[in-house]
């Protein structure tokens, strides 16, 4: 379980990006962050693993504040967080399978990651992964060979490796076509449902978000607007989030949307059985 | 689960796929370390007693003497800038006809044959080599530098430039042709405004280049602060050493700066 | 006349700019003519106006070329050769950890040890590997192992300084990644920055000895060893059919070392 108390940041600039966000992620759950570009949607995210230091404010995973780490401690406490980035965030020039070992790059000593020397366990379980993702036959590929989709896959193998309590994903279909990111979408959300991870899914596509997630949050100046079920998001809930933002036109989709959409509902329904 | 994964993995190597070649290279690169270390005979009664003279030298870095040899180090330091500082005006003055001629879409076969000669002769020979060859023809002094700096200018410019003006785009250079512009029109107007800043550029990059090659040829002659630092290592002087070179690193940096500041400043 | 009166004069700056235009181009001939007459004020004018028939008296006695020389040579060519790959690679492995500590984003002290990277970096740039030897042959003596440190001390500016700016320049995004995992300040090195450098890393080395040849092939002026040290006695005897033999074959070795050098890098990129 995570829980967000009053978690601030302001920048150097004196731009806050994010004012006293309380927030609470129980076990298994999947829940939307969304939001214009400049809510801070970004910036909450990075503030949970420290890849960007809060200003002030609680973040308490179990039962450790990671606000308040030393530099040794966030180490071994990040291995607890998996993320998985917008764009990818691959190594590009390094192999499928070295990606995605990366994930156990915390619980190695430095000799061992250099050697490329992993251990039997982590070796099987990074393979394991692979064959989840369904990129088996790519472990030997390197990282830029790939697609955008299969690169998203490797990223979310990477994550997994680390054996998370905590998922954090930004962005993951930013830039992948409609089709694929429904893919990855339904990959994510499915592992999770499998391992009864919390995750949290920064997104800027809506009706994505509507049809994936479970609790949808909505961010604007760095507060927090909307909480509540995908089906809570009415038109006076979205024009809070965004403003005067003709949000409509970004529910139009193409006809596979719709059938895609349809699927992905019928999948939903199937898991919560 | 009722599958096993494999619990091994080894990265794929990523050059030199057969591993019959990898062995070899490795071997190969082995074999000539040990060959090519086996040729270095190093006397190490002799590099006992420099240690000595090497910690003499390093303290005279940290405590340079700037003033005993005063005089002969501003001498040198005129030479030297003076030096650069013309040689590198002939030299940009020089290499701009060079580099016209030494770009092919401009001028006809020949005079880019002759244009292209000229560099490659200039680029092929240290400077210290043609410093050698011009103390011997025009006597020592700072004279015989400035040739030598003026002509490794040539080369290194005049190639620059040609290469840049053989890349401008087409089209402008089609757009002024089709006015029915003479030649020198044609270079004036679709050919200098495109080349002009990085030609600046390049120039007082090259101002630098030649300051520090200054340094060097005095070595053998052709004056400078080169021939200073000469001297006074052969007179173990290393707190005038010293000196010297701070001197040269710190108008290194300022010549550094100060050229990237005036880039910015004229564009 | 037409109806409307445009004016007749077009400028394309305007007359201010047009005057410290004109001002700083006088004030850059007014300097070189001065330069000028500070450089030349201790010119000998006999020594330049004779310097034609020197040229041609030094060019007849290059002819004809004395061939004989060239098996006495290949030994210093294969010293030449020596000082230049093992100066590199001494230079490489001094530059490699300077350049993290000179880059900005993986410099462990901004206030103390970039500064000290970045002024190593200076100060082996602008030294030249020739003075470099001069030093080095004054104070452990004339040899091979002189030229090797000359050529190490001069490279480890060069490839420290594209190093760093390699190392500045690389995808932050990939590096976050691998912090995310909690990764150690070594591992992300070696997993986030390490791989995305490598391929300067080869290209900058490889062109650093192209370059390092060629400056090998004179350290021998100053006794730093290798085929530089033939050319200094065939100077100093006015032998000029050997210098010219020498010359030619330092031609001819740059010309293969830069074959390889683009081949090399072909190679790897």
């Amino acid at each position: 379980m995570l829980h967000l108390d009053g978690l601030s940041k302001t920048y150097a600039t004196g731009e806050a990006a994010l004012s006293d966000v309380t927030l609470t992620v129980p076990q298994g759950q999947i829940m939307g962050l969304i939001g214009p570009s400049g809510a801070g949607k970004s910036t909450l995210i990075r503030c949970i693993n420290r890849l960007v230091e809060p200003s002030s404010g609680k973040v308490i995973l179990g039962d450790v504040d990671l606000a308040r780490l030393g530099k040794a401690e966030l180490r071994r406490q990040r291995r607890r967080i998996g993320m998985i980035f917008q764009e990818y965030a691959l190594v590009e020039r390094l192999t499928v399978m070295e990606n995605v070992l990366s994930g156990r790059l915390g619980y190695v000593p430095f000799w061992r990651s250099l050697l490329r020397k992993y251990p039997a366990r982590d070796i099987q379980t990074a393979y394991r992964l692979l064959d989840r993702v369904g990129l088996m036959n790519r472990a030997d590929s390197r990282a830029d060979a790939l697609s955008g989709g299969q690169r998203q896959r490797v990223g979310i193998a990477r994550a997994l490796a680390q054996e998370p309590e905590l998922l954090l994903v930004d962005e993951p279909t930013a830039s992948l076509d409609p089709k694929t990111s429904r893919q990855i979408m339904r990959l994510i959300t499915e592992i999770c449902a499998e391992r009864g991870l919390p995750v949290i899914v920064n997104i800027h596509d809506v009706p994505l978000a509507q049809q994936f997630m479970q609790r949808i949050v909505g961010l604007r100046a760095g507060r927090i607007v909307f909480d509540g079920a995908p089906a809570d998001l009415t038109e006076a809930a979205l024009t809070e989030i965004y403003g005067a933002e003709d949000w409509n036109a970004m529910r139009q989709g193409d006809s596979e949307q719709a059938e895609a959409e349809a699927d992905a509902a019928r999948r939903l329904e199937a898991l919560a059985k | 689960m009722s599958e096993t994964y494999p619990t091994t993995w080894r990265r794929p190597p990523q050059i030199i796929r057969s591993a019959r070649w990898r062995y070899a290279v490795q071997l190969g690169i082995a074999i000539y370390l040990a060959l090519a270390l086996g040729t270095i005979e190093v006397d190490w009664g002799r590099v006992a007693d420099g240690l000595a003279r090497g910690q003499r030298f390093a303290a005279g870095f940290l405590q340079p003497d700037f003033v005993s040899r005063w005089a002969d180090i501003s001498r040198g330091l005129i030479e030297s800038l003076t030096m650069t500082l013309t040689s590198t005006v002939v030299g940009v003055l020089i290499s701009i006809p060079v580099g016209i001629g030494a770009a092919a879409n401009l001028v006809p076969a020949p005079v880019y044959f002759v244009c292209r000669g000229i560099i490659a002769v200039s680029r092929a020979l240290q400077e210290v080599i043609i410093a050698i060859f011009l103390v011997a023809m025009f006597g020592f002094g700072p004279f015989a530098g400035f040739l030598t700096l003026s002509f490794a200018t040539i080369g290194f410019l005049a190639k620059l430039l040609a290469d840049d003006i053989e890349e401008i785009e087409p089209g402008q250079v089609e757009a002024v042709r089709a006015t029915g512009a003479s030649w020198t029109q044609l270079v004036n107007y679709a050919v200098q405004p495109q080349v002009m800043p990085r030609l600046i550029g390049l120039s007082l990059y090259r101002l630098d280049i030649n300051f520090r090659e200054s340094a060097v040829i005095g070595i053998v002659g052709a004056g400078g602060i080169g021939a200073t630092l000469n001297t006074a290592i052969d007179r173990y002087e290393y707190d005038s050493a010293g000196a010297i070179l701070l001197l040269i690193i710190g108008i290194v940096m300022i010549a550094e700066y100060g050229s990237s500041y005036l880039r910015k400043f004229l564009q | 006349m037409t109806a409307h009166d445009y004016p007749e004069v077009w400028q394309r700056r305007t007359p201010r700019a047009r005057l410290v235009q004109w001002m700083g181009w006088l004030c850059l001939v007014a300097l070189f003519v001065w330069c000028w007459q500070v450089m030349t004020a201790n010119t000998i004018w006999a020594f330049v106006t004779d310097a034609p028939r020197q040229a041609a008296d030094i060019g007849s006695r290059m002819w004809p070329l004395e061939w004989g020389y060239v098996p006495e040579l290949l030994l210093p060519l294969w010293d030449t050769i020596n000082i230049a790959t093992l100066g590199t690679i001494g230079g490489v492995a001094m530059a490699f950890p300077i350049a993290f500590l000179a880059a900005r984003n993986t410099t462990p002290s901004a206030m103390i040890l970039r500064p000290i990277a970045l002024f190593i970096i200076v100060a082996s740039r602008s030294i030249n590997s020739l003075i470099w030897a001069l030093l080095l042959v004054a104070i452990i003596g004339p040899g091979l192992l002189a030229g090797i440190v000359a050529i190490a001390l001069r490279s480890i500016g060069f490839v420290g300084k594209l190093l760093y700016e390699a190392i500045e320049e690389t995808d932050a995004r990939q590096v976050e990644a691998v912090e995310a995992t909690g990764a150690s300040g070594l591992q992300v090195l070696s997993y986030g920055i390490i791989p995305q450098i490598m391929p300067a890393f080869w290209g900058i080395s490889v062109f650093r000895w192209d370059i390092n040849i060629r400056e090998s092939t004179i350290l021998g002026l100053v006794g730093a060893g290798g085929i530089g040290l033939k050319l200094n006695a065939s100077i100093n005897t006015l032998s000029w059919d050997e210098v010219a033999v020498i010359l030619l074959l330092i031609l001819g070795t740059v010309v293969v070392s830069e074959w390889v050098s683009a081949k090399l890098r072909r190679a790897i990129i």
